[in-house]
C-alpha cells in the first residue's frame, strides 16, 4: 500500500519536472539566434512570411507554447522542419529502439564485466591480477569508445570477418561490436567502484565472521560482500545508463546505426525546433524514469533503506 | 594424563608494520580441557585476541606466526591448508566476535545467517537448516524467531544481536567456543543476559573467554591466564588466580576491580601505559609499572614458577633469592581467605 502511493508521488514528481523541463526547453528555443529555414538570406520577406504563417511560427510565443503544450499533451511532437516533414513522434520513434537496444546491452555488459574485474581485483588486492584490472580500467576509461570501435571492426569484421562491419541488418550479430565498443567505459567505471567498496566490505566485522562459519573466499566475495558493495555502483548506474543510450552519436556513426544520436545533433545545427524539444524531453523521460528504477532497486538490494513505513 | 582437547604451544606471532616488527605474542603455551572454560585476561594489546585468532586461522595479512604449534585433538592447526581449515571454522572451532553491531551482513536474512554455517558443514537442507536454524534462535533467546527468521540485523537490538552470532558460533555444535570480548560492546543488564547464556553452553563446550573484565571472569571460568605484553603472566584455577595472585599484575588488575568493603572508597588503577611492543625493553616488560619489581626485572624476563600442579606466575617473587614482599592490604585479605578455605576444605575432606 505505502510502495503505491510511493510511487504515485513519485510519477506525480516526475510529471512536474517534466512540465518544467518542457518549459525551459521552449523557452531556450526561443532565445535560439537564427531560423529553421535554409538559405534564409535568400528568402523573401513574404516568402519568409508564408513559411512562417505555415510553421505556426508567427503567431506570439505565449500562443505557441500553449499550442505546444496541448500537442504535448495528446502525444504530438509537432513537425520536423527538417527530416521530410515527418511529423516529430513517428521520426523518434523509428530510431529510439536501436539507440535503447544498445544502451541497456551495453550498460548490462560493462556492469555485469566490471564487478566482477573489481570484486576479483579486490580479493587479490595488489596482486598481478589486481594490478592488470586496475591498468586495464585506467586504459578503458581513458581511450574514447570510437576508438574501441575502431579497432573492434578493424580486429573482428575486417581480418577476421567474423562479424558485420557496420549497418544494423543483420539482428543480434550487428549488434555486438558497437555494443563492445560502448560497454568499456560502463566496465572500468564499475570495476574501480566495486574495487574500492569491495576491500572495504571484506576487511568489515561481517566478512570475518563469515570466515569465521568457514565459507571460501570467493563466497564470501559473492554471496556477503557483492550486494553491500552494489550499493554506491546503483548510484551512478542510472545517469550512465542514460547517457549510453542518448550519448552514443559518434559509435553510432562509426557502424551506420539508425539511431537517434545522429538526429538530435542535427537538429540542433539546423534549428529543428521541434526535434530539439522533443529530443531533449525524451532523455528527460528516460532519466527520470531510470532514476525511478534506480530508487527502487535501493530498497531491493539495501533492506536498511526500504521505503519508511514498508514493514508494517 | 590424557591429550588436551587444544594445546597451544610456544606461540609466537608477530606483525610487520610500517614501523616496525611487533611481537604481539611471545611463547604463549596454554592447554584447554574438554568441558572447560579458560579465561583469557589482559589489557588491550596483550595478544588474547592475537592467540585466539591464531587458532581460528584468522590473523591479518601482515602477520607472521613465528614459532610455536596448535594442537586440536593432536594434530596442528598451524600446518593445515586452507580448505582443511574452512573445514574446522564454524564446524570445529567457532567464535564470537566482540562487536554484534557490525558483525551481521547488513543486507543478508537472519535466517540465512544462522542456517549458513548448517548448509555449509552439515549439507543441510534449505528448509532443514531454516527450522535448525529457528531452534538455534530460540535457544539463544530470541523470542518469536520464526517471524524473525526474515528479518534483517537492523531490526535487532545490539544484544539480540549478540545472541544471533552466538548461535551461529553454536549452530554446528563446535568442540570450542572462542568468545572475544563477547560483552564488551553491551550495556550492563545484556551483559548479564549474554554471560547466562555463555553458562549455561559450558557442559558442553569447551569455551575460550577473552576479556579484560576480571569480574565477569570469576562467574564463568573454571580457569584463568593472566596475559601481559604478549605473555602469559599468571595462569591457574579461578580460585588461584583470585585468592592466591602471585604476580603482581594480577594484584594490580584484582585490586582495580571495584569491592564493596572498599574502605577509603578510592579505585586502584595500575599506574604508567601498556609496554611497546615494537621496542621492548629488556627483562620484564611489566617492570616499569611495577612496585614490586626487582633489580633482575631490569635483565632477564622472570620464566613460569609453579606455584600449584595448575598454578603458575611468571615473577621474579617467586625465585628462591627473592626478598620477601609486603603485599597489598587487599591482596593479603584474599590470601588469608583463601588460606583458610583451603584449610577448611582439607578439614573436611579429612571428616570424610
Amino acid at each position: 500500500m505505502t510502495f503505491f502511493k510511493f510511487i504515485l508521488k513519485r510519477l506525480a514528481f516526475m510529471l512536474a519536472t517534466l512540465f518544467l523541463i518542457s518549459t525551459i526547453t521552449f523557452l531556450l528555443m526561443n532565445f535560439l539566434p537564427g531560423s529553421p529555414y535554409q538559405n534564409e538570406e535568400k528568402l523573401t520577406p513574404v516568402q519568409r512570411q508564408m513559411m512562417n504563417e505555415k510553421y505556426g511560427l508567427d503567431k506570439p510565443a505565449g500562443e505557441r507554447y500553449l499550442i505546444y503544450l496541448s500537442g504535448l499533451a495528446k502525444g504530438d511532437l509537432g513537425i520536423s522542419l527538417q527530416f521530410g516533414n515527418q511529423p516529430v513522434s513517428k521520426l523518434l520513434s523509428s530510431r529510439i529502439g536501436p539507440s535503447i537496444q544498445l544502451g541497456l546491452q551495453a550498460m548490462l555488459l560493462g556492469t555485469v564485466a566490471g564487478i566482477i574485474l573489481g570484486t576479483i581485483s579486490a580479493m587479490y588486492q595488489n596482486s598481478f591480477i589486481d594490478t592488470f584490472a586496475s591498468l586495464s580500467a585506467i586504459i578503458g576509461r581513458s581511450i574514447p569508445n570510437f576508438i574501441f570501435a575502431v579497432l573492434l571492426q578493424l580486429v573482428f569484421a575486417v581480418s577476421l570477418k567474423w562479424l558485420p562491419i557496420a549497418l544494423w541488418d543483420d539482428g543480434f550479430r550487428s549488434t555486438i561490436l558497437p555494443t563492445l565498443a560502448l560497454a568499456i567505459a560502463p566496465m572500468a567505471d564499475a570495476a574501480r567502484f566495486i574495487r574500492t567498496e569491495m576491500i572495504e566490505v571484506l576487511n568489515s566485522d561481517y566478512a570475518e565472521l563469515a570466515k569465521a562459519k568457514g565459507q571460501s573466499k570467493v563466497r564470501i566475495a559473492f554471496v556477503h560482500g557483492l550486494r553491500n558493495a552494489l550499493i554506491p555502483l546503483i548510484t551512478i548506474i542510472g545517469p550512465m545508463t542514460v547517457g549510453l543510450m542518448t550519448g552514443s552519436l559518434v559509435v553510432e556513426n562509426i557502424f551506420a546505426i539508425p539511431g537517434i544520436g545522429e538526429q538530435f545533433v542535427k537538429s540542433i545545427v539546423t534549428n529543428d525546433y521541434a526535434t530539439i524539444m522533443s529530443v531533449t524531453l525524451l532523455y528527460s523521460v528516460l532519466l527520470v524514469v531510470i532514476i525511478l528504477i534506480v530508487d527502487i532497486l535501493y530498497g531491493l538490494i539495501d533492506p536498511r533503506i526500504r521505503l519508511a513505513g514498508a514493514k508494517q | 594424563m590424557s591429550e588436551s582437547l587444544l594445546d597451544i604451544r610456544n606461540l609466537n606471532v608477530s606483525f610487520q608494520t610500517f614501523a616496525g616488527t611487533v611481537n604481539a605474542v611471545r611463547g604463549v603455551s596454554l592447554t584447554l580441557e574438554k568441558g572447560e572454560t579458560l579465561a583469557l585476561v589482559g589489557e588491550s594489546g596483550s595478544g588474547k585476541s592475537v592467540t585466539c585468532r591464531s587458532v581460528m586461522g584468522l590473523l591479518s595479512k601482515n602477520a607472521t606466526i613465528e614459532q610455536g604449534e596448535i594442537l586440536f585433538r593432536g594434530s596442528n592447526l598451524l600446518a593445515k591448508s586452507d580448505k582443511e581449515m574452512q573445514r574446522i571454522r564454524g564446524k570445529e572451532i567457532s567464535m564470537i566476535f566482540q562487536n554484534p553491531m557490525t558483525a551481521l551482513n547488513p543486507t543478508m536474512t537472519i535466517g540465512k545467517q544462522v542456517a549458513e554455517p548448517l548448509r555449509l558443514h552439515q549439507k543441510f537442507s534449505r528448509t532443514a537448516a531454516r527450522r535448525q536454524a529457528q531452534e538455534l534462535l530460540e535457544l539463544v533467546g530470541i523470542p518469536s524467531s520464526t517471524k524473525r527468521l526474515n528479518d534483517y540485523p537492523h531490526q535487532f537490538s545490539g544484544g539480540q544481536r549478540q545472541r544471533i552470532v552466538t548461535a551461529i558460533a553454536l549452530a554446528c555444535g563446535p568442540e570450542i567456543l572462542i568468545a572475544d570480548e563477547p560483552t564488551t560492546a553491551l550495556d550492563v543488564t545484556i551483559q548479564a543476559q549474554i554471560l547466562e547464556l555463555l553458562k549455561e553452553l559450558r557442559h558442553t563446550t569447551s569455551i575460550i573467554f577473552i576479556t579484560h573484565d576480571l569480574g565477569v571472569v570469576a562467574n564463568v571460568a573454571d580457569r584463568v591466564a593472566v596475559m601481559y605484553g604478549g605473555r602469559i603472566v599468571e595462569i591457574g584455577k579461578v580460585e588461584e588466580i583470585f585468592y592466591n595472585p602471585q604476580h603482581p599484575y594480577t594484584w594490580g588488575l584484582l585490586r582495580s576491580m571495584p569491592t564493596l568493603d572498599d574502605k577509603d572508597g578510592e579505585l586502584y588503577a595500575i599506574p604508567g601505559s601498556p609496554p611497546d611492543l615494537l621496542s621492548p625493553a629488556p627483562g620484564d616488560l611489566f617492570a616499569t609499572r611495577n612496585e614490586y619489581a626487582l633489580q633482575v626485572d631490569a635483565h632477564y624476563e622472570p620464566p613460569l614458577f609453579q606455584v600449584s600442579p595448575t598454578h603458575y606466575a611468571a615473577t621474579w617473587l617467586l625465585d628462591d633469592r627473592a626478598p620477601s614482599v609486603i603485599v597489598p592490604e587487599a591482596i593479603a585479605a584474599r590470601r588469608q581467605y583463601y588460606r583458610q578455605r583451603q584449610t577448611g576444605l582439607t578439614a573436611k575432606e579429612g571428616l570424610l
